[in-house]
C-alpha cells in the first residue's frame, strides 16, 4: 500500500519575470526590467553579427596575400563590423541593459520617468537594426563606419542611404533612453535619496545621457545632410557646389568622439560598484569620482578634431584641439587614482566581477594613455592610420567598455536572473577573455607603429608583419572562446543554477535590498534613504554586542 | 506635466505661431531669388533662427516654463550649439589656404 505525502512546494514569490507569460507580455510590456532584457537579447545578437564579421577580418589578415576575400568584400567587412558593433552594441550595451534595469531600482523609484518611451526605444532600435541588417544582407557598405565625404556622397554605389536611416532610427532609440534617464534621476529619486547619496552608477549614466541628449542628435542630422547631397546634390560638403568636405568630419566627429564616452562612462559606472564592494570599502573621494563623470562629458564635446590632424585643419586648431585633448585626461586619471585607492586596505575578494574590473584598470589605462600619443601632434602624425589607432581604441572599447559590461552582467546576474551562475566558469571566462584580448590587441600596437596601415587586406609587400597578424589572429579566437563562455553559463545557469539570495554580495544599493528576481514595481514598499552610499564599514560591522566589563 | 500649462497655450496662439513660421519660410523663398553676395546665408541662416526660436518658445513651451531647469537644459542646448560652430569656424576661418 502506498502512502502519498503531500510534500509543501516553495511558493515562488510573484516577480517581475513569472507575473505573466507569452510573447505579448513582453512585447508590450512597460517594465524597464522585461525591457532590459528585450535590449539584453537585442544587442548580444548584433555583437555576434558584429564578433562574425571581426573573425572574418582577422582570418583574411592571417596571410600577408589577400587571399580569403576580395578587396570590396574586406572594405564592406570592416565597414559593418565598426557600424554593427559601435551603434547596434557598445552604444546601448551598458545604458539599455544595466542601466535600464538599475537606474529606477538603485534611485528606489518604481519604473523609469517615462516607460511607454522606453519600450518605444527598443522598437526603434529593433527598426534601425532590422534596416542594418538588411542593408547587410543585400550588400552593405564600404565607406568605414565613418561615411567619410567626397566618397560616401559622390563615388561609391553601396547602400549608404539605408544604412544612414538605419542609424538615424537607432539614434533616437539612444536619444529617447538618454532622456529617460535624466528625467527619472531628477524626478524620482526615493525620499532621503540626494544626489550626494546616489551611487557613481547613477552619476555615470547621468553623463552618458548628456552626451546622448546633446550629441546624436548632431549625428542623425549629418547623415541626413550626406544623404540629401547624395541624393538631391545640395551643396554641403561638396567643394564644386560651394561645400566643405571638411565640415563632415567637423560634424560626425563632434558626436561620434563624444560617443567614445557613452560606451566607457557606463562601464565606468560599473566598474566603480564592482571595486567598492568587493573591497568593501567606500569608494575613495566620492565626489570627485562623480563630478568626474560630468567633467568627461562636457571635455569630451571639446576634443573632436584630434581625428583631423592630417584631414587639412588648420594648425592653429590642430594645437588648440591637441591641448584639449591632453584636458580630458585628467578626469579619467582622477577616477583611475581614486579606484586605486579605494583598494588600499580594503578586503578584497577575486570573485568573476572584481577579475573583469581588475581587467579593465589595467586595460582601460593602456587604451587611455596610448590617446595620449595619439592627442600629441608629431606622432599622431605618425601613427594615423596604422594599426596603432586600431589597437588604442579597441584598448578602450573591449578592454574598457565590455570588460565593464561583462562585469556588470555577472555582478547583477543573480539579482536580474534570481540565479547565482558558476563561480569558477566565469572566473575561467574572465581570464581567457583578459588573456585572448591581449593577445589580439597588444601586436596591433606595435604593427601599427612599425607601419601597418588600418584597412589593408593585402600586406604582401611587408612579409615580415605577419608573425605579429598571426599573433593577434589567434588571440581573437582565444577571445571569442571567452565569450561564448558566459553566454552559456548564463543560459545554463537561468535553469540550472542555484537559487539567488536577496543580496548574494552582501552589496550596499538600493536594488540589493528587495527581491531577486525583483517584483514588478522593484520594492514592496517605497524605501527611505538614511544611509550615506557604499556603507560597507557598517554593513560589515561586528553586530553589536554588549560591553562586558571587569568589576 | 502639470496643468498650468493648457492654460496659457489657446489653440489661437498655436495658430499664429505656425502663420508666422509659413510666413517666414515664404520669405526664404522669395530673398532666393535675389542675388545678396555674402549676405545670401547670413539672411537664410537668421530667418532659419528665428523660426527655431519660435519653435521651441511656442511649441516647445519654452516661454512659460517657469521651472529653472527648463531653462538650464535650453541653456545647455544652446552652449553646446554654440560649442560646435565656434571650433569648427576656429579651424574653418584660420586655414591659410582656403
Amino acid at each position: 500500500m502506498s502512502m502519498e505525502i503531500a510534500i509543501p512546494q516553495p511558493v515562488e514569490r510573484e516577480n517581475y519575470l513569472n507575473k505573466e507569460y507569452g510573447a505579448l507580455s513582453w512585447l508590450l510590456t512597460t517594465d524597464h526590467k522585461r525591457i532590459a532584457l528585450l535590449y539584453l537579447v537585442s544587442i548580444t545578437f548584433f555583437f555576434f553579427i558584429g564578433g562574425f564579421f571581426a573573425l572574418l577580418i582577422r582570418l583574411e589578415l592571417l596571410t600577408p596575400a589577400g587571399d580569403l576575400v576580395q578587396a570590396d568584400t574586406y572594405n564592406k567587412l570592416f565597414t559593418m563590423h565598426g557600424m554593427v558593433m559601435v551603434f547596434f552594441f557598445l552604444i546601448p550595451s551598458i545604458p539599455a541593459v544595466l542601466g535600464n534595469f538599475l537606474v529606477p531600482m538603485m534611485i528606489g523609484a518604481k519604473d523609469l520617468a517615462f516607460p511607454r518611451i522606453n519600450l518605444l526605444s527598443w522598437y526603434l532600435y529593433i527598426i534601425g537594426g532590422a534596416l542594418m541588417l538588411h542593408c547587410m544582407l543585400t550588400g552593405g557598405v564600404d565607406t568605414g563606419w565613418t561615411f567619410y565625404t567626397p566618397f560616401s556622397t559622390n563615388f561609391t554605389n553601396t547602400k549608404i542611404v539605408e544604412a544612414g536611416i538605419a542609424i538615424f532610427i537607432a539614434g533616437f532609440s539612444s536619444i529617447l533612453t538618454g532622456l529617460n534617464f535624466v528625467v527619472t534621476i531628477h524626478r524620482m529619486r526615493a525620499p532621503g535619496m540626494t544626489w550626494s547619496r546616489l551611487p557613481l552608477f547613477i552619476w555615470a549614466h547621468y553623463a552618458t545621457s548628456i552626451i546622448q541628449l546633446l550629441g546624436t542628435p548632431v549625428i542623425a542630422i549629418t547623415i541626413v545632410l550626406v544623404a540629401a547631397e547624395r541624393a538631391l546634390h545640395l551643396g554641403i560638403f561638396d567643394p564644386k557646389l560651394g561645400g566643405d568636405p571638411l565640415l563632415f568630419q567637423h560634424l560626425f566627429w563632434f558626436y561620434s568622439h563624444p560617443a567614445v564616452y557613452i560606451m566607457i562612462l557606463p562601464s565606468m559606472g560599473v566598474v566603480t560598484e564592482i571595486i567598492a564592494c568587493f573591497s568593501r570599502k567606500r569608494i575613495f573621494g566620492y565626489s570627485f569620482v562623480a563630478f568626474s563623470s560630468i567633467a568627461i562629458a562636457v571635455f569630451g564635446f571639446l576634443v573632436w578634431a584630434h581625428h583631423m590632424f592630417v584631414a587639412g585643419i588648420s594648425v592653429y586648431s590642430a594645437l588648440v584641439f591637441s591641448f584639449l585633448s591632453y584636458s580630458v585626461a585628467l578626469p579619467s586619471a582622477i577616477k583611475v587614482f581614486n579606484w586605486t585607492a579605494t583598494l588600499y586596505k580594503g578586503s578584497i575578494r577575486y570573485d568573476a566581477p572584481m577579475l573583469y574590473a581588475f581587467g579593465f584598470l589595467g586595460l582601460f589605462t593602456i587604451g587611455g594613455l596610448t590617446g595620449l600619443f595619439l592627442a600629441a601632434l608629431g606622432i599622431d602624425v605618425h601613427v594615423t592610420d596604422t594599426y596603432f589607432v586600431v589597437a588604442h581604441f579597441h584598448y578602450i572599447m573591449v578592454g574598457g567598455a565590455v570588460m565593464g559590461y561583462l562585469g556588470g552582467m555577472h555582478f547583477w546576474w543573480p539579482k536580474i536572473s534570481g540565479r547565482l551562475y558558476p563561480e569558477g566558469w566565469a572566473r575561467l571566462a574572465a581570464l581567457i577573455v583578459f588573456i585572448g584580448f591581449n593577445l589580439t590587441f597588444f601586436p596591433q600596437f606595435i604593427l601599427g607603429y612599425m607601419g601597418m596601415p588600418r584597412r589593408y587586406y593585402d600586406y604582401s609587400h611587408m612579409p615580415e608583419f605577419q608573425v605579429l597578424h598571426v599573433l593577434s589572429t589567434a588571440g581573437s579566437t582565444v577571445l571569442g572562446v571567452g565569450y561564448l563562455l558566459p553566454m552559456v553559463y548564463f543560459l545554463w545557469s537561468m535553469r540550472y543554477g542555484k537559487p539567488a539570495s536577496d543580496n548574494p554580495w552582501n552589496a550596499a544599493g538600493l536594488e540589493w535590498k528587495t527581491a531577486s528576481p525583483p517584483p514588478t514595481f522593484n520594492f514592496d514598499e517605497e524605501p527611505v534613504v538614511t544611509w550615506e552610499a557604499y556603507n560597507y564599514e557598517e554593513l560589515d560591522a561586528p553586530p553589536h554586542k554588549q560591553e562586558v566589563t571587569v568589576g | 506635466m502639470t496643468g498650468h500649462e493648457s492654460a496659457k497655450s489657446p489653440l489661437k496662439m498655436y495658430f499664429a505661431v505656425w502663420a508666422a513660421l509659413l510666413m517666414f519660410t515664404f520669405i526664404t523663398y522669395k530673398v532666393a531669388f535675389i542675388e545678396l553676395g555674402p549676405f545670401n546665408a547670413v539672411v537664410a541662416l537668421v530667418i532659419a533662427t528665428l523660426k527655431a526660436t519660435l519653435v521651441a518658445l511656442f511649441f516647445m513651451h519654452v516661454w512659460h516654463a517657469g521651472e529653472r531647469l527648463i531653462k538650464v537644459v535650453v541653456g545647455g542646448v544652446v552652449f553646446f550649439l554654440l560649442l560646435l560652430l565656434t571650433l569648427t569656424m576656429a579651424d574653418y576661418l584660420t586655414r591659410p589656404w582656403s
